[in-house]
């Protein structure tokens, strides 16, 4: 029988909760990292027991952690487990430096801070970790300030795409409340040189070369917020999904809006239709029906809480505009949490699994594709990501 | 041999569970105190110097002999309490809440 691997990413550390298919009884393993905020944890699938953490901290800065195990045991890319190294550093894990060459714009080139001046990019933290589709030792980081990175050995080293960052809308960018942060990078199946990426508050990009050279895709995304609605960058994405055997097609967490493209991002439609307020941070796709969604409706951007006191997912099953809520087993009265944007993932068993995790600390599973739900940990530090292994 | 205090999480990174020590046949300042202790312990590059700047980071301050020596130049020669050992150089982070 297949098994799950969940893997949590919080304010206080990272978990690992397992389980076999039926999604029923679970152990918990944790915290690793204890007492660091842990933004991401992603395993590799081609091999599962390779899994990347992204852990910061305002005093210490960014960390690097990897296993090979599983989960089980972690070190610092080129430290080797449990090892505290005498001698030169065998590497710089945690170094993330902006490409200042030609290519990126030189010197370091400058976005567009809270009070319009412009401002100089500065490396805050790691937001999301994307391991490669074909190769364990290649990781992709979307970094705080917006920008992104590649490791090729497996986290030891990291290199700056510089053409996202400096193909010239780059002094457009802002930062949301959140900073100004590359929070999502899809990898595309079917093209091993295209590659989907978000920003708050930039918009989505997509390259089609590898990474050379980008463009952003954001026609039809229309935000209030910003001089321009309809500008070409500067929308605050929140989160974007893709079901992998229907890569053309992308749907949209924006800050307000839920959104669709069936052209690979060229072209987006807004697809809300009866969600109680269209304001939310993650969205995900069904493992096996692509028209399948998920949302967790957010009362709104100043009130960063579900609306009603009731905690409930919305699915449609038509591609969007159709949403009916799913409560069985979630609270339905005082309940005041959020879900971020990058705390939901689906599995891909058959019934799909669907996981979420909240600022209240819950991380919640449904094994019947959103139809019922239950609590696999109630008393977690706030959730910040979810990921989630299904393992043969 | 110089003493050096590690706040917990770094001790963590470190993996050890107490003070730790290393040598050093220079000056003894700021920087060749670091640089050691980097050179000693890898992972904690960029933890408590930017990488590229070497500049503390803002949340953290270096401490010995009962005074801040935070804004101390770098390279000025630290006291002899911990030149020699009987002292340690204290790397603590600000108190903050959350």
């Amino acid at each position: 029988m297949s098994n799950v691997r969940v893997l949590v990413g919080t304010r206080k550390g990272a978990f690992v909760l397992t389980a076999d298919g039926k999604r029923e009884k679970w152990d918990v393993s944790g915290p690793h990292f204890a007492g660091w905020e842990i933004y991401h944890v992603k395993g590799s699938p081609v091999d599962p027991d390779r899994i990347y953490a992204s852990q910061s901290s305002g005093w210490f800065g960014q960390i690097i952690q990897r296993s090979d195990d599983g989960g089980k045991t972690w070190h610092q890319p080129g430290t080797p487990p449990g090892e505290a190294t005498a001698g030169p550093p065998k590497a710089v894990s945690n170094k993330f430096v902006y490409d200042a060459s030609a290519e990126s714009g030189k010197p370091l080139t400058t976005h567009q801070w809270y009070d319009g001046t412009q401002h100089p990019w500065e490396f805050k933290r790691v937001w999301h970790l994307e391991p490669s589709l074909s190769d364990p030792d290649t990781v992709y980081a979307g970094v705080e300030d917006a920008a992104l990175f590649r490791s090729t050995d497996g986290g030891q080293n990291w290199k700056e795409l510089p053409g996202l960052r400096g193909h010239g809308t780059g002094p457009k960018w802002q930062p949301g409340a959140g900073g100004m942060c590359l929070h999502t990078i899809i990898l595309d199946p079917s093209d091993p040189q295209r590659m989907f990426i978000a920003i708050s508050a930039a918009g989505t990009f997509r390259t089609d070369d590898g990474g050379k050279t980008w463009k952003p895709i954001n026609r039809g995304l229309r935000s209030q917020y910003i001089p321009d609605p309809n500008a070409e960058v500067g929308h605050c994405v929140h989160h974007v999904a893709m079901n992998p055997k229907r890569p053309g097609v992308l749907f949209m967490q924006k800050h307000w809006d839920v959104m669709r493209s069936d052209d690979a991002g060229d072209n987006w439609k807004e697809v809300s239709g009866n969600l109680p307020t269209d304001f939310g941070f993650v969205i995900d796709v069904h493992a096996h029906e692509p028209e399948t969604i998920y949302v967790v409706p957010i009362k709104s951007d100043g009130e960063h809480f579900v609306p009603d006191g009731k905690l409930r997912v919305f699915r449609s099953r038509t591609g969007g505009n159709e949403w009916e809520p799913l409560t069985k087993g979630l609270p339905q009265r005082d309940c005041y949490v959020n879900v971020l944007r990058d705390a939901m993932a689906v599995d891909s068993l058959d019934k799909c699994g669907v996981y979420f995790g909240t600022s209240g600390g819950q991380v919640y599973v449904s094994a019947d594709a959103g139809d019922s739900w239950a609590p696999i940990v109630r008393d977690l530090p706030a959730v910040l990501s979810v990921e989630v292994q299904t393992l043969g | 041999m110089i003493r050096v205090i590690l706040p917990p999480h770094l001790r963590t990174l470190a993996r050890v569970s107490s003070d730790v020590e290393v040598e050093l046949t220079g000056p003894v300042t700021q920087r060749s105190v670091l640089d050691a202790l980097e050179a000693r312990y890898p992972m904690l590059r960029g933890t408590i110097r930017d990488h590229v700047t070497l500049q503390r980071r803002p949340f953290l301050r270096f401490f010995a002999c009962e005074e801040d020596l935070s804004h101390e130049s770098p390279d000025a020669p630290l006291p002899e309490a911990v030149a020699s050992g009987k002292e340690p150089f204290i790397v603590i982070g600000a108190i903050a809440g959350g």
